[in-house]
């Protein structure tokens, strides 16, 4: 096995290291640490955040990328697959590799189109009939019996469910024990941390909602993401739990393999925003003069371009390029890789200006007030006073856009892919997915499974972020703190 | 304030036992409680306290108009015999505007920006005397002349950001009569405007009320304005009234301990070079309202009673009843109470004739004005228009105007925060204007600024101690100093400013206003500067914490002989701090002298105009000298009239000073006037 | 005020300058014209020849900036830069690759774009106001929570759902509307009804979320309690003095989209198969025509600086701080 680091494996992780070190950032200030535990304290904010770290979850364990070994023959040096691979293909293996022939309907064990099939009469004949052909996967364990599949499935839920009670349950008696450690009273935060909790006192508390982080939110969300996990897990061994598309491929892989390209849009975007908008909008508001009227020259003109029309615009080109040097990739995953991350580039470079006029009108507030005319009066440097003073002041809008924009984001990729301005047409995604069933809306009957994944699971994605969206601008906006 | 009423009559409104509360974070803490009081007609009723007393949400909840986090938790407001909190909301609006109808603080926000000044007005008189049309555009005319605005029909159809602060104020009382009400509640009515202005509007209150035989319901912090007003005062502390008592009475025996705290915290002349008595500690918080008297904490009087027991009305004499158990166990006052005149004063004479620190010479400060399609410069705002200033080490000299006279920007150019557009500054008699940022760099920590709000002037996500190193790592920076060294520097600062060393690792947050401006002193003495200019560093702070930060100020001008500019507007501050006065005029200086002659002997119109209007705390004597009132406001400094500035407005203006700005003109070797009367 | 509206126009000079030069060098300095030729021939029949043939034939053969070869103003005019960039301050946007007028087909297609734009902007404008009122008048009850709840999840959801929904639903099931396709006069008529509504009702959410925000920023001000002070009833304050003063906020979001309605929306015109702007922006980006894709970037920009304009205008006429300075 070769590691392989995609360049968006790269953002990704860097994304991650940013996050840490943002985290140990803002809890050594007060301020914003208070901002964050107002966010801990949002019960919808808190629901979002656990759904969104089980999206994270998926999408970090799809950003491990390596090459399989190939079998490799004696003495010769070992050769490695040109597949790229990552760790949540090698735990999704079954489902990757049980690939029927064409479209089936959820936990089908019958395809979804009739075919002539040639069946052997128990006298040894063969008999051609139409009718919907066997799967070669899903429910093969039923053998003959076809008949025993619902009570299979049903079977096979209770005891994913009943696993799911266990770790839930476990999981929030750690809570609990943890919040009776504590013991201090979450609402009344003036009280120093008291005696110990009995275990039974904080369980109620726990469930009451009397603790300072909204852990009743966080549990029962998990709880549920447990119970569909675990059925999902315990169904998938034997069924193709969401049907399968066109080619057969099983359409619950395809919709965790999304989750990963939505999260790269969303937020490998956001790192070419940021240090633009926020380097420009402040240097603008700072400086004024013919800096300012140069970067709003800039951003004016970038803006006056309809989105859609210069990331259009920008993807074509980029298109030719990439078609015109086929030579620059070694595998296709790399070269999807490359459009992924060059549609994050485009259209970081094209929805900077809003953010970048935000920051702009606040740092022209902020240059006024006294404390930056204070460290002017001792001669600090503007460099100086642009991190020390301004920027500080600002991350709570920085933080509120970033949240903001990455639903903005993800639900934009759909489109654009829709649009043929999107990922790589091999690189799987919500927006593929879309694209690619949208036109079975026609058929009869409606093959409507792939689509309805698609939608659900991005739906749930963009409400989490929305809603944690929410929770985080009512905590970092300082009109709302008080 | 004269004539004498008939208190006995039943009152327009009666306020019994009112409490009331704000919601935060699922609790409700209670901000006012047991508030009783009640106004006759014709009355002025002072309702007095520092800011967040609860003075101005109790206002409110009379009209039942508290904000969404505001609670009415119990009591009754009664209005013409008519239980106001169990009125309907269709019947309570009827009272709102037609009852009593209410005029805010701040006149700029509290006009609908979008509609014309006769739509608000002509809103009230459809709603409660049900005029229409003409008949209303009428009516709208008279009460804006009634109001004192000239030309009020061309009025009708402008907007309020076409009318100045004192005109907007003026609209505001307009809307307020335009429904005929029987009390007028007026909350900090001129808090935010100056005072000159001030002084209009409160004639015109007066006027308009003695004529319509209206109640009125004044709130304010300001001692003067309550002294200029009232026919009674009702004291309110922490959400509490602790003392009530008719005018007259209350100037010449306040009997709370509180009360007597906020008189002797009043700087003035006669207090001059000591030290002004303070109100230890802070005011209590909502969520921490102490047990007993709500003011024992802080009570140089207060023993066991005070703290276990909350005290109830004593009766003091004729309508003067004060909350405290001093008044039943007279004994128990202690004489630490009358501690004032403390020698300090003398230190201050010693160095006088020495070089001058700062001397500034027809410093200038234009900001031009682009108008059209090619933003060409059309003109100037004349912010600083020449001024010239002298000062001294261990001398304080106070520039005083009102807003938009251009006293900041002389600071912020002196300073060199702004490029003086000519003229020059020397420190130390080195030019410093026009000088580069790198020539400029070593000089800075020779002068240092206090703002003027403690709330702006910190950066809240820096701690206190980053803060006050900020500047010893810019300017002393060669030193290389050690940590530990920074570590020690910091705390003498802060022990310096009377703050704990504690302090170091908390953030601005944590601190009061008054607290606030320590930390911000502290970061200018770091750089150990001999210079300070001070802009108005008072003027956001309550009374009690005021006469803190002077007392500060005047101790470490004693100690380390600093030379202070203060910017001001307080005539008050003035009289306690400076020794030298500058007053200040559309950009200029119009009369400098020392503090004795300026304020006991006003030579210019607009000196003594200015003295004139400042509402005096003590009735007896501001009644004495004669009364100028300003006509009109002050120009915009864009536009400055021909001639002396001050012409328009002044009730010697001659021919000449239509023409010809007055010359500099020396009265006595420390004494300047700019006015074509001396010459 | 005129000054003031001169300058804004003056202005957008040097802005449509910006665009103009913007585009050039994304379509012909990032890729050369022999890129281009190579991308659209395909593969197979790449010749030397061929693409000398495809260049001349669409005017790519010439120098970019400067024509050393031409004399006299032809150095400037014999160019890349002035026949494909220049030329369209002009409203000459050159042919497509299926040789038709740009100019032209962009003339006869904007009426379905806006017979499907206008109705959608103005209904949604109104539903989302009167909506977005409605949670301000109600704000801090269930009401408004729930509302605010249906906004968020509505906004949640894929515009592409809305449209195959929207589709599958009223077409599919309820027959009720030709799934797709345009018709002439009054006929059009009933093409028009399900686009629209889809239209509105994808952009309930996020607009009526917005709306709501400025309406109770508004209603925190001071001016408004002075209203209430005034005995008003709480629809005359919403109505009277809220209002008047939220619009200037809704205005700037609003009037800079009311040009661009003329480009028609990308996604509703494509589903719905109606010969707009949209659908012909789609199509030409699918086919890679480069002169119709940038045709369009340059008339949406114009547009939208015209609809900067018009904000600006009608600022003038809302704000009166604005239209007396």
């Amino acid at each position: 096995m070769q590691p392989v680091l995609l360049w968006s494996d790269l953002f990704i992780w860097l994304l991650v290291a940013a996050g840490v070190i943002g985290a140990w950032w803002s809890a050594r200030q007060p301020l914003l640490a208070a901002a964050w535990a107002r966010v801990g304290r949002s019960r919808p904010g808190m629901a979002a955040a656990t759904l969104l770290a089980a999206f994270a979850l998926v999408g970090l364990l799809d950003s491990l990328h390596y090459r399989p070994q190939l079998p490799a023959k004696d003495g010769e040096k070992a050769a490695y697959s040109i597949e790229v691979l990552s760790v949540l293909d090698a735990l999704l293996t079954p489902l990757r590799t049980r690939v029927e022939k064409t479209y089936s309907a959820p936990l089908a064990t019958r395809a979804y189109a009739k075919e002539m099939l040639e069946i052997r009469q128990p006298d040894g004949s063969v008999v051609k009939q139409r009718d919907y052909p066997r799967l070669r996967h899903g429910g093969a364990a039923l053998g003959d019996d076809e008949g025993r599949a619902g009570a299979d499935i049903a079977g096979r839920a209770l005891r994913a469910l009943a696993v799911a009670a266990l770790v839930w349950l476990a999981l929030c008696a750690l809570v609990a024990r943890r919040i009776a450690g504590h013991g201090a009273p979450a609402a009344a935060s003036i009280e120093p941390a008291g005696e110990p909790l009995a275990f039974g006192a904080a369980w109620c508390r726990l469930w009451r909602g009397d603790t300072a982080f909204a852990w009743n939110a966080v549990l029962a969300t998990l709880g549920i993401v447990l119970a569909i996990a675990c059925v999902l897990a315990g169904l998938a061994g034997e069924y193709h739990v969401f049907g399968t598309d066109k080619v057969g491929q099983d359409v619950l892989y395809q919709v965790l393999k999304s989750v990963r390209t939505a999260l790269v849009i969303g937020l490998v975007t956001t790192l070419v925003t940021l240090p633009l908008a926020v380097f420009l909008g402040i240097v603008a508001g700072y400086f004024r003069g013919w800096i300012d009227d140069l970067i709003q020259y800039l951003y004016t003109t970038l803006n006056s371009i309809p989105g859609v029309l210069l990331i259009a615009a920008a993807v074509l080109m980029m298109q030719v390029v990439i078609d015109t040097h086929p030579q620059w990739f070694a595998t296709a995953a790399e070269r999807a890789d490359l459009r992924l991350l060059a549609l994050c580039f485009i259209l970081g470079l094209t929805s900077w200006t809003g953010l970048a006029r935000l920051l702009r009108g606040e740092a022209l507030k902020l240059r006024e007030l006294e404390y930056v005319q204070a460290a002017q009066a001792f001669g600090v440097s503007d460099l100086r006073i642009l991190g020390r003073h301004l920027l500080p002041n600002l991350m709570h809008i920085v933080i509120i856009a970033l949240v903001m924009d990455f639903s903005g984001l993800v639900l934009a990729e759909a489109v654009l892919s829709y649009v043929g301005i999107g990922v790589d047409p091999t690189m799987i995604s919500f927006g593929t997915m879309i694209n690619n069933a949208r036109m079975e809306l026609g058929r009869e009957p409606v093959v409507w499974w792939s689509l309805t994944a698609a939608f659900a699971f991005m739906f749930v994605l963009v409400l989490a972020a929305n809603l944690l969206a929410d929770a985080v601008r009512d905590a970092f906006d300082p009109r709302m703190a008080r | 304030m004269s004539d004498k009423r008939d208190l006995n009559s039943t009152p327009l409104l009666e306020v019994s036992n009112l409490s009331l509360g704000f919601t935060a974070g699922g609790r409700t803490l209670a901000a006012v409680s047991g508030l009783s009081f009640a106004v006759a007609a014709g009355e002025t009723y002072a309702l007095l306290g520092e800011s967040g007393c609860g003075k101005s949400a109790s206002a409110l909840a009379l009209m039942r108009l508290l904000p969404a986090a505001g609670r009415i938790l119990g009591g009754d407001v009664c209005f013409e015999g008519r239980e106001l909190f169990a009125l309907p909301e269709t019947e309570m609006r009827g009272v709102r505007g037609g009852g009593m109808a209410m005029i805010f603080q701040e006149p700029a926000t509290s006009l609908n920006p979008v509609l014309t000044v006769g739509r608000q007005i002509g809103e009230v008189l459809a709603r409660h005397a049900g005029l229409t049309g003409d008949a209303a555009q009428k009516r709208a005319e008279k009460l804006l002349a009634a109001v004192g605005i000239a030309d009020p029909a061309r009025r009708l159809n402008e907007y309020p950001f076409q009318l100045s602060g004192g005109m907007k104020q003026r609209v505001m009382i307009a809307v307020a009569l335009a429904g005929n009400p029987r009390l007028l509640v007026a909350d900090e009515p001129t808090t935010a405007l100056d005072v000159t202005i001030q002084a209009q509007i409160l004639d015109l209150l007066q006027d308009l009320q003695a004529e319509r035989e209206m109640g009125m319901l004044l709130i304010t912090h300001d001692l003067g304005v309550v002294a200029r007003m009232a026919h009674r005062v009702g004291v309110m502390y922490a959400g509490e009234l602790v003392e009530e008592a008719a005018a007259a009475d209350f100037f010449a025996t306040p009997r709370h301990p509180y009360t007597e705290a906020l008189f002797a915290a009043l700087p003035d002349l006669s207090r001059r070079g000591s030290r002004l008595q303070t109100i230890a500690g802070q005011v209590p918080t909502l969520a921490a309202m102490p047990a007993g008297c709500r003011f024992a904490p802080r009570c140089p009087h207060a023993w066991e009673r005070c703290r276990s027991e909350s005290p109830d009305w004593s009766v003091a004499g004729d309508g003067h009843r004060v909350r405290c158990h001093l008044l039943s166990e007279a004994d128990r006052r202690s004489p630490v109470a009358t501690v004032v005149a403390e020698a300090a004063a003398s230190t201050v004479a010693a160095s006088v004739a020495a070089e001058p620190v700062l001397q500034v010479a027809d410093l200038k400060v234009h900001f031009p004005i682009r108008r059209g399609i090619l933003q060409r410069t059309v003109g100037h705002v004349r912010a600083v228009d020449g001024v010239s200033l002298n000062l001294t080490a261990g001398r304080t000299l106070a520039l005083v105007g009102e807003s938009g006279c251009g006293k900041t920007t002389v600071g912020k150019a002196v300073l060199q925060l702004l490029a003086p557009t000519a003229g020059s500054v020397r420190l130390d008699g080195r030019e410093i204007a026009g000088l580069s940022r790198r020539e400029l760099r070593p000089l800075r920590r020779r002068m240092q600024m206090v703002f003027q709000d403690p709330f702006a002037s910190l950066n809240p996500r820096l701690t206190v101690g980053e803060i006050i190193a900020e500047g010893m790592q810019a300017l002393l920076g060669d030193a290389r100093k050690s940590a530990a060294e920074m570590q020690a520097a910091i705390a003498a600062l802060l022990a310096q400013v009377g703050l704990d060393a504690g302090a170091v690792d908390r953030y601005p947050h944590e601190f009061s206003g008054g607290q606030r401006q320590r930390i911000a002193i502290a970061r200018a003495l770091a750089v150990q500067p001999e210079l300070l200019i001070c802009d108005e560093p008072t003027s956001a702070l309550d009374v009690s914490v005021q006469a803190q930060i002077l007392n500060l100020l005047g101790e470490l001008q004693a100690s380390l002989g600093l030379a202070y500019l203060f910017i001001t507007h307080n005539f008050a501050v003035v009289e306690h701090l400076a020794h030298e006065v500058a007053v200040m005029y559309l950009g200029r200086i119009v009369e400098r002298g020392t503090v004795e002659d300026v304020l006991r002997q006003p030579q210019h119109p607009y000196t003594k105009a200015l003295l004139s209007a400042v509402p005096s705390p003590k009735p007896a004597t501001g009644a004495g000298g004669s009364i100028i009132r300003l006509p009109g406001e002050t120009p915009s400094p864009s536009n400055p009239p021909a001639g002396c500035h001050f012409h328009p407005r002044c009730a010697f203006a001659t021919a000449e000073c239509r023409e010809r700005y007055p010359d500099e003109r020396a009265l006595s070797a420390t004494r300047v006037v700019r006015c074509h009367l001396y010459r | 005020m005129l000054a003031y509206i001169v300058r804004r126009l003056l202005y957008a000079i040097p802005i449509l300058i910006g665009v103009n030069l913007l585009t050039f060098a994304l379509f012909f300095v990032v890729n050369t014209p022999d890129d281009m030729a190579r991308m659209q021939l395909g593969v197979k029949r790449v010749t030397p020849e061929a693409i000398e043939k495809w260049k001349a034939e669409r005017g790519y053969d010439k120098p970019l900036f400067v024509n050393g070869a031409a004399a006299g103003v032809g150095a400037v005019t014999e160019t890349i830069f002035f026949e494909k960039s220049a030329r369209m301050f002009a409203g000459d946007f050159g042919r497509a690759e299926d040789g038709r007028d740009i100019a032209r087909e962009i003339r006869t297609r904007m009426v379905p774009s806006l017979a499907i734009a206008l109705p959608t902007f103005v209904l949604g404008l109104f539903v989302t106001v009167s909506f977005a009122l409605l949670l301000a008048f109600f704000r801090a009850t269930p009401l408004d929570f729930w509302g605010v709840v249906l906004c968020v999840a509505m906004m949640s959801i894929s515009g592409l759902f809305y449209i195959i929904g929207g589709q599958y639903l009223f077409s599919k099931i309820f027959r009720l509307v030709p799934i797709s396709g345009f018709g002439e006069g009054l006929d059009a008529l009933r093409f028009l009804v399900l686009p629209v509504l889809i239209g509105v009702v994808s952009g309930i959410g996020s607009s009526t979320r917005w709306y709501r925000t400025i309406f109770l920023e508004e209603i925190n001000k001071d001016y408004v309690r002075t209203a209430r002070a005034k005995g008003l009833s709480e629809t005359a304050v919403l109505f009277g003095h809220v209002l008047r003063n939220a619009l200037i906020p809704i205005l700037t979001g609003v009037v800079v989209v009311i040009p661009l309605l003329f480009m028609g929306s990308l996604l509703t015109e494509s589903f719905f198969g109606i010969p707009g702007l949209g659908s012909y922006t789609i199509d030409a980006i699918n086919a890679q025509d480069f002169a119709v894709v940038r045709a369009m970037v340059f008339i949406g920009s114009v547009l939208y600086i015209v609809g900067l304009i018009l904000t600006d205008i009608s600022y003038t006429l809302v704000d009166p701080r604005i239209r007396f300075n």
